[in-house]
């Protein structure tokens, strides 16, 4: 007899996730169903309005990965315009997007994944000095490992449990048989949450110095970046610099260190060695090194095949929305699509936690529509920026990747697992921040014989304008759609990570990668489903993004009424 | 308003309150600034920062203090709506590191999506107990806005499929207070823009309790930090302008305040972005900037950490902390001109919030404003 268990909300992720597993009699999951459980509506709210606000708007999709859309949104009004931006324009928005992905990357592995590794409540019974022993086993140089340290964290953390006042940490999996770590490593690796706390504060205002603000930066305009005189100033530049080596010295001393006691202890486990089961990965090429010179390479690997990996075909991206809470006749383009709320609701049954309100897998639920690339689901997200780098040949990444391999022991297969995703983003961090250095030495060199930043956009309102922008955010392949009319939008779409990575079953009864990751993981206990909730985090779940979906197109509003002007 | 002189005293009376409270915690603030490396010095000085941060006579500084060490008999549940958790983001940006992550190690986080290692039917119980255990002394923090539309079908949240709606109206039965962090909470925000497909409305809209409004998009950590402190301190809700916003956050226009002032006093303005004008840090009023019709303390807190605010960037306010500013600052690249603002009236009481060039700000920017004024029927 098979038994349904509910998981609602996914904490430690952005926005409303839902996750139903039905696991048989020895407690594997037969079937998962991911359902996002918030619309917003927001491409129904860019119709009509100026294509010089969309960064601004669409930037509120998300407060998370906060600048990935601005700058889309902003890049496809200037591809549909044809807006060559100048050298530093590029130059900035790449240190901005540097800025971001050190403080998304930390954020996510300590505050967000990182209590489903780290048992805070067995750390308590570590010894310190022997904690600081272990430490030097993963790196040379420890930050925030030493025994003192070591000892007020765990000080700290005590206070809270002796009260029986767990504040964030109550009632949470602690003691389940699937963490890993001994005492002395948990303890290690709640020493750097409470550190990454006060670290990725320092992250923030990187993006803050080039951005104005952090989250919702302001510096972006079609035609290029404002922030000019922070660009021309020597003491913001080296306020960004000095930010910049805090956070790599704790990245390098901390971050990678941790991943490499992860791999050691739960190199066995598992729970985290499956969790890949869609073997197919895009990715776009992004961050800008120098004119025309990109970090990271583009391209699309099909069944795990390394060896043949293919360039993108925007052409061949679809979406498909059988299961999900919209009304449409057949998958569609994204400069066509069409999009109908029909919310079905939830059908009634019987689960571990008795009757509960569940998805109706047979029909619609949920939200996130199922994107598809030649009718195939598609991974997207640091795991697969890097295997498509790799498969390139590209030479940073491939030593990146090669040296993680030599120093945990692990072959490339371990790179297609749930461990391999999260150890994907934090090589994707390093190589960020050691990078991102060479943007900033050549936006020097540029700067001393041109200070342009900003070329003024043309648009005629008597023609008809297309476009389109795709980047890599933190979470994978973003990528917006834009058509102009008249002057003002016409119809905008957004199809963002999370929507490739958890959008529900589609016409074909091909899975996406959520649920798919899921199939076949036991359970210790079905009620407290810490292993399902490892495996969805390792994807770093964004779901107000994923929700955005795109405009009626063409025809009625229905009850809406359109007045940009607000009066 | 109260005299500071009664105002202390009430301050005394409360935390006198909270001292006759259990403490949560065995190890004391002193013992924990210890361990952190912060010295007593150095937390008065804070304590100082945060008096002045709430416009308070520096007296107060001792009380503040003495709040912060009691802080941690004050429960917190954090709600998320139809957001994007860029106000939980600001959040956890808090400046003066170690102190704050202590502060909120003193307030007892119950319930807090982003944050909480519980998911599932655990998290759901843990926000059950929360409002059962602490029934009429929580705060109650809400980010984001509540979809209404189709009876609130558009967000549910929960093993038990509640709507948003529904579970804003229950927390809010029991919470001490109610704190809508940002500008989708307190208003509305980005989802409720026209069209308003979701029937996206603020907290105050939907519940039948007073509300404290942190308008921003989104609010600075200073503006969030402090009001949860002026709760704690005084134990009442802070002065609040007309639209519930804290005055000692909200009560002077971003242009009264702002670094460009004098270039906008001397008619020197940028024409477009990146031209000498913008490298020389002339007024932004031409390529839209909303300053003059906006209220918030961003041009002297600014964010991260005092480290940059949009107008320092070369970007215009795009007026985030306002009602209706996704309608009514658009387009945010040209400059608003004379329209009237939150279909109010210019009434005198009113009258500094709705249009630039009233007799406070004074005839320079009067006439500055008719120049670029965009005739209404555009």
């Amino acid at each position: 007899m098979n038994k349904r268990v509910v998981i609602d909300p996914i904490t430690r992720i952005e926005g409303h996730l839902r996750v139903e597993v039905e696991v048989d009699e020895n407690n594997v999951i037969k079937k998962a169903w991911s359902s996002s459980t918030l619309w917003r509506g927001i491409e129904v709210i860019l119709k009509g309005r100026t294509p010089m606000d969309v960064g601004l708007i669409v930037q509120r999709i998300c407060g998370v990965c906060t600048y990935s859309h601005y700058r889309c949104g902003t890049e496809a009004v200037e591809n549909a315009l044809d807006v060559k931006i100048p050298l530093n324009a590029k130059y900035l928005r790449s240190l901005m997007q540097t800025s971001l992905y050190m403080h998304d990357h930390i954020v996510h592995f300590y505050h967000l994944h990182g209590l489903d590794w780290v048992d805070v409540v067995s750390a308590l019974s570590a010894d310190p000095a022997l904690a600081a022993q272990e430490a030097l086993k993963y790196t040379a140089n420890p930050i925030a490992a030493g025994e003192g340290d070591l000892r007020a964290a765990q000080e700290r953390v005590k206070g809270l449990v002796d009260t029986g006042k767990l504040g964030p940490f109550a009632n949470a999996y602690w003691g389940n048989r699937t963490y890993k770590f001994t005492p002395e490593q948990n303890l290690i690796a709640l020493s750097h949450y409470l550190k990454a706390l006060e670290v990725q504060r320092i992250a923030a205002e990187m993006l803050a110095i080039f951005g104005g603000k952090s989250p919702h930066p302001q510096s972006l305009v079609v035609g290029g970046v404002t922030s000019v005189r922070d660009m021309l100033s020597p003491a913001r530049l080296q306020e960004w610099k000095q930010k910049h080596a805090i956070v790599q010295d704790f990245i390098l001393r901390a971050y990678k260190a941790d991943i490499v006691m992860a791999a050691a202890a739960f190199g066995t486990e598992p729970s985290v060695l499956g969790g890949v089961n869609v073997k197919n990965f895009m990715a776009t090429n992004d961050f800008v090194l120098a004119d025309g010179q990109y970090m990271f390479d583009q391209g699309v690997i099909m069944n795990g095949d390394l060896a043949g990996v293919s360039d993108i075909d925007p052409d061949s991206i679809k979406e498909d929305v059988t299961h999900a809470w919209y009304d449409a006749d057949k998958a569609q383009h994204p400069y066509e699509g069409t999009t109908v709320p029909n919310y079905t609701g939830f059908v009634e049954r019987d689960t571990v936690y008795g009757k509960l309100p569940t998805v109706d897998g047979d029909g619609k639920y949920s939200w996130v529509k199922s994107p598809r690339y030649k009718d195939e689901p598609v991974e997207v997200g640091p795991l697969a920026s890097l295997l498509v780098s790799y498969a390139r040949g590209n030479k940073v990444v491939v030593d990146s990747v090669n040296g993680l391999l030599e120093a945990t022991g692990l072959p490339i297969e371990a790179l297609f697992t749930t461990l391999g995703r999260t150890a994907a983003r934090m090589l994707q961090t390093v190589i960020v921040a050691e990078e991102g250095l060479k943007t900033f030495d050549a936006m020097l060199v540029n700067m001393q014989s041109d200070e342009s930043t900003y070329v003024t956009p043309e648009i005629d309102s008597s023609k008809d304008y297309v476009g389109h922008a795709m980047i890599e955010a933190p979470r994978g392949m973003l990528s917006h759609w834009i058509r102009i009319k008249g002057g003002k939008i016409e119809n905008y779409q957004a199809i963002v990570p999370t929507t490739w990575n958890a959008g529900p079953v589609d016409v074909n009864g091909k899975v996406g990668p959520y649920e798919a990751s899921l199939i076949g993981l036991e359970l210790e206990d079905p009620s407290k489903p810490l292993e399902v909730i490892r495996i969805i985090h390792s994807f770093d779940p964004c779901m107000a993004c994923a929700v955005h979906v795109m405009d009626y197109k063409g025809t009625s509003l229905g009850e809406f009424k359109i007045d940009p002007n607000g009066f | 308003m109260d005299t500071h002189a009664a105002l202390y005293q009430r301050c005394k009376t409360r935390l006198e309150q909270l001292k006759q409270t259990a403490p949560r915690q065995t190890v004391t603030l002193d013992e924990k600034l210890k361990e952190n490396g912060i010295t007593r010095r150095e937390f008065m000085t804070w304590s100082a920062s945060v008096t002045a941060l709430l416009a308070l006579p520096l007296p107060f500084t001792s009380l503040v203090s003495e709040a912060a060490e009691l802080a941690d008999r004050v429960p917190l549940i954090w709600l998320h709506m139809a957001e994007c958790t860029g106000c939980s983001e600001s959040l956890i940006r808090t400046d003066t590191p170690n102190l704050d992550s202590l502060i909120f190690d003193h307030i007892s986080l119950e319930y807090h999506e982003t944050l909480m290692a519980a998911s599932g039917w655990q998290a759901e119980e843990n926000l059950e107990h929360a409002m059962e255990a602490y029934k009429g002394n929580y705060l109650l923090a809400v980010e984001g806005a509540i979809p209404t539309a189709n009876n609130g079908a558009f967000l549910t949240v929960g093993c038990k499929g509640h709507t948003g709606m529904h579970i804003v109206k229950e927390a809010a039965e029991g919470a001490a207070a109610i704190i809508s962090v940002g500008t989708c909470a307190a208003f509305g925000g980005v989802q409720a823009a026209a069209p308003n497909p979701t029937g996206a409305k603020g907290v105050q809209d939907v519940i039948n309790k007073p509300v404290i409004n942190l308008g921003g998009c989104p609010p600075s950590e200073k503006n969030i930090v402090g009001t949860l402190m002026y709760f704690i301190m005084f134990g009442k809700l802070p002065a609040l302008d007309m639209f519930n916003r804290p005055k000692w956050a909200y009560g002077a226009r971003v242009h009264d305040n702002c670094e460009r002032r004098g270039r906008f006093d001397a008619g020197e303005f940028v024409e477009t972005f990146g031209d000498q004008g913008a490298k020389d840090g002339y007024c932004l009023y031409k390529v839209g900037c909303k300053g003059p019709y906006t209220y918030n303390n961003c041009p002297t807190e600014r964010f991260n950490h005092h480290t940059s605010w949009p107008v320092l960037a070369g970007h215009g306010c795009i007026g985030c902390s306002e009602p209706n500013f996704w309608d009514d600052m658009a387009d945010f690249e040209k400059p608003l001109g004379r329209q009237l603002l939150h279909g109010v009236d210019a009434t005198a009481d009113t009258i500094g919030a709705v249009i630039l060039g009233a007799t406070v700000v004074g005839i320079g920017a009067h006439a500055v404003a008719s120049l670029f004024a965009k005739p209404l029927e555009e």
